[in-house]
């Protein structure tokens, strides 16, 4: 072999190992589906936190190269860096740190000064149970349904978790349908709202929560993590975490513990999460009529949600009595989107009557849809694991 | 409450289970390193996490539970997540680890157990009935379901197709998930999982919301308990408190000045000099690289 056929050789397989020549028109997509995720993110302020690890996430998976040539650099193959970040995607070790932050972030005074509001965060499940049938009827089987349906929840963490579990090929699709949805409920929740309710009822004046004692909020996490995992033992991980947050951040001498669990380290789990999640959704896992219906299905889950909250609310206000009416426009934050959802109910209250501030009554029932969607993992993943 | 305490199951190594027996083994059956066809017993870690065995105890003689400890030192004698590890039960221990002290008997009832490293904790027994022909095992119906020593989770297995032993293998072979079977089975359209799990989640938050409605009126009460009681203290009328004169709190004041040799003036002197440092734009803030850009 001569100098110069050495040095032909050597480029040419170099040449076969570069992204220009694996690249398919599946990889372009996905890129193009990941810059847009980033652009949705930094243009338009859409879940930036989630969107921006996702979407370049999205880049990192879908960088085409020689999947036979034992790089040990795809997410998907044993012992590469982004495999052992993954792990705690597969594994399903991330969804409960980001639910431990999530309840050192959460304060569920609204929701001790009202508990009725708790059976809000219910009904807005059905969301779940409604896109599970649908899910059944396009010829899912049931614990791929039931992974599918979990979006219905709008919550990203038990997304991921319980796909994780029941469909672990269907998660990548799952996850990144979740987060977007939870993206655009500004865009999906009001027409729902203003559809379902009449002007007086947009009108209702809720009286404001009572002051809640320290006390109070320390018994919540420790009472409400007993008899929720009573009920459920399957969604342990989930509402143990996110109890235990709350504990750390309500009892006053855990400060630090809570400081970190609500800043440092769900910073530290989000970043990972979401840019190894956007890394799992490869062209030859991701394009396919499956994801396709997966988003369908996860849109119709959440426009599910949505309207179950609103009419539940409508029902109940038959039972109330006068001057203890609740504003229908507070049933959409039953699912777990937080503070998003509630922020919705707030300033749609405010464009009806710009005295009539919903935000503290509609956290109530955003807060019991985070509890609500745990449950109702831990009810799937009982019924079908 | 009774029935969940029935159905507790262990974990560690109080779930190692004996979960398949061989008393008298026929040539169409397993053969160990040596070719030998020797009785063996199957235990099964019906845990869901690896269970490290060594130093277990095995025998088949109930006054002596110390017969046959699992050597240390061997890495094959932890069983992974739910799998199994076969004895063989020929009276040859230098044969290595998993060859057993004692035999059994073929023709009489064997007495089989696991103790723990204690010699006195026992895990497991069972007793497989002499009525057992050559060939065949005596075997629990599901891997590690039951308790210890209940002859009705076992039966005998006799190697037919609806029978069939299963040595270092599940006892039951699942090809499907049977739950998911069962609901795409019985509940086609959905309808029977929503209604359940809505009832559920329903259920869970509804005894949150009771019970947070219980601990809202006890506060309330406890609320007014305290403030009928600050009004009550208010009503009494406070003790008259007598100040001291300007001239005591001057002579407490002097009296502590020279006991402790207290003075105003602090012994350190703060001096603030101006600092010269040449000017370089690589130690300057501006082109810091930890500024992040702001939109």
């Amino acid at each position: 072999m001569t100098f110069s056929d050495f040095i032909l050789q050597n480029l040419q397989e170099f040449w076969h190992l570069t992204g220009f020549y694996n690249a398919t028109w599946e990889h372009l997509v996905m890129l193009a589906v990941g810059l847009f995720f980033i652009w949705l993110a930094i243009k338009k302020n859409f879940e930036p936190m989630l969107l921006v690890p996702i979407g370049f996430g999205i880049l990192i998976g879908n960088i085409p190269f020689n999947t036979t040539a034992g790089l040990e650099i795809g997410i998907y193959e044993e012992g590469s860096v982004l495999n052992i970040l993954y792990n705690g995607v597969s594994a399903g070790w991330y969804p409960p740190l980001i639910f431990l932050g999530i309840g050192a972030m959460t304060d569920f005074s609204a929701l001790i000064a009202n508990p009725k509001l708790m059976l809000i965060g219910a009904a807005a499940q059905f969301g779940i149970f409604g896109a599970y049938m649908v899910a059944l009827l396009l010829g899912f089987a049931p614990d791929q349904a039931g992974a599918i349906a979990i979006i219905g929840g709008a919550d990203g963490p038990t997304a991921i978790f319980l796909s994780s579990k029941l469909a672990p090929n269907l998660m990548g699709a799952i996850a990144v349908s979740a987060y977007s949805y939870m993206a655009l409920v500004p865009v999906i929740q009001p027409p729902l709202m203003r559809l379902f309710t009449t002007k007086n009822e947009r009108l209702i004046k809720m009286k404001p929560a009572r002051a809640v004692s320290q006390n109070e909020k320390i018994i919540f996490p420790i009472v409400g993590m007993i008899l929720t995992c009573f009920v459920v033992p399957s969604g342990i991980p989930l509402l143990g975490m996110l109890f235990f947050g709350n504990l750390l951040r309500e009892c006053g001498v855990t400060n630090r513990l809570a400081k970190t669990a609500s800043n440092a380290l769900t910073d530290i789990v989000t970043i990972l999460l979401g840019m190894t999640v956007g890394a799992s959704t490869q062209a030859s896992e991701f394009l396919t009529s499956e994801t396709i219906r997966i988003f369908l299905l996860g849109f119709m889950a959440f426009v599910i949600a949505s309207s179950s909250g609103v009419l539940f609310v409508k029902l109940f206000n038959l039972v109330l009595p006068a001057g203890k009416k609740i504003n229908p426009l507070i049933g959409n934050a039953g699912v777990s989107a937080v503070p998003m959802s509630a922020r919705i109910s707030n300033n749609l209250g405010l464009e009806y009557d710009p005295s009539n501030y919903l935000l503290m009554h509609a956290m109530g029932p955003n807060v019991a849809g985070v509890i609500g969607s745990a449950v109702a993992a831990g009810v799937l993943l009982g019924f079908l694991a | 409450m009774v029935a969940g305490i029935g159905a507790i199951t262990a974990q560690g190594r109080r779930g190692l289970r004996i979960n398949e027996v061989m008393v008298a083994n026929a040539s169409s059956s397993v053969v160990d390193d040596f070719g030998q066809y020797s009785a063996w017993v199957e235990l099964f870690n019906s845990t869901f996490g690896p269970l490290e065995i060594s130093s277990v105890y095995l025998t088949n003689d109930s006054t002596n539970p110390t017969l046959y400890p699992v050597p240390l030192g061997d890495v094959n004698t932890e069983i992974p997540t739910r799998q199994h590890i076969l004895f063989w039960a020929d009276g040859e221990p230098n044969k290595g680890t998993f060859h057993m002290n004692f035999r059994l008997t073929p023709g009489q009832d064997n007495y089989i157990a696991i103790y723990d490293a204690d010699g006195k904790s026992l895990i497991d027994e069972v007793i497989v009935p002499a009525s057992l022909l050559p060939g065949q095992s005596y075997a629990r119906k599901a891997d590690g379901i039951g308790g210890t020593g209940n002859p009705e989770d076992w039966e005998v297995r006799d190697g037919s197709d609806s029978k069939y032993i299963t040595p270092s293998s599940n006892n039951i072979i699942k090809s499907t998930n049977s739950k998911v079977d069962m609901f795409a089975a019985q509940d086609e359209n959905g309808f029977g999982m929503a209604v359940m799990a809505m009832a559920i989640v329903f259920s869970a938050l509804l005894v949150l919301a009771l019970c947070f409605n219980i601990i809202n009126m006890i506060g309330a009460r406890a609320s007014q308990r305290r403030k009928a009681k600050a009004l009550e203290d208010h009503s009494i009328p406070a003790k008259k408190v007598e100040h001291d004169s300007g001239e005591v709190i001057a002579a407490i004041s002097m009296a502590l000045k020279d006991h402790l040799e207290a003075h105003d003036k602090e012994n350190t002197v703060l001096t603030i000099n101006k600092v010269r440092r040449s000017y370089s734009p690589w130690s300057s803030k501006i082109y810091s690289l930890r500024e992040l850009p702001k939109r």
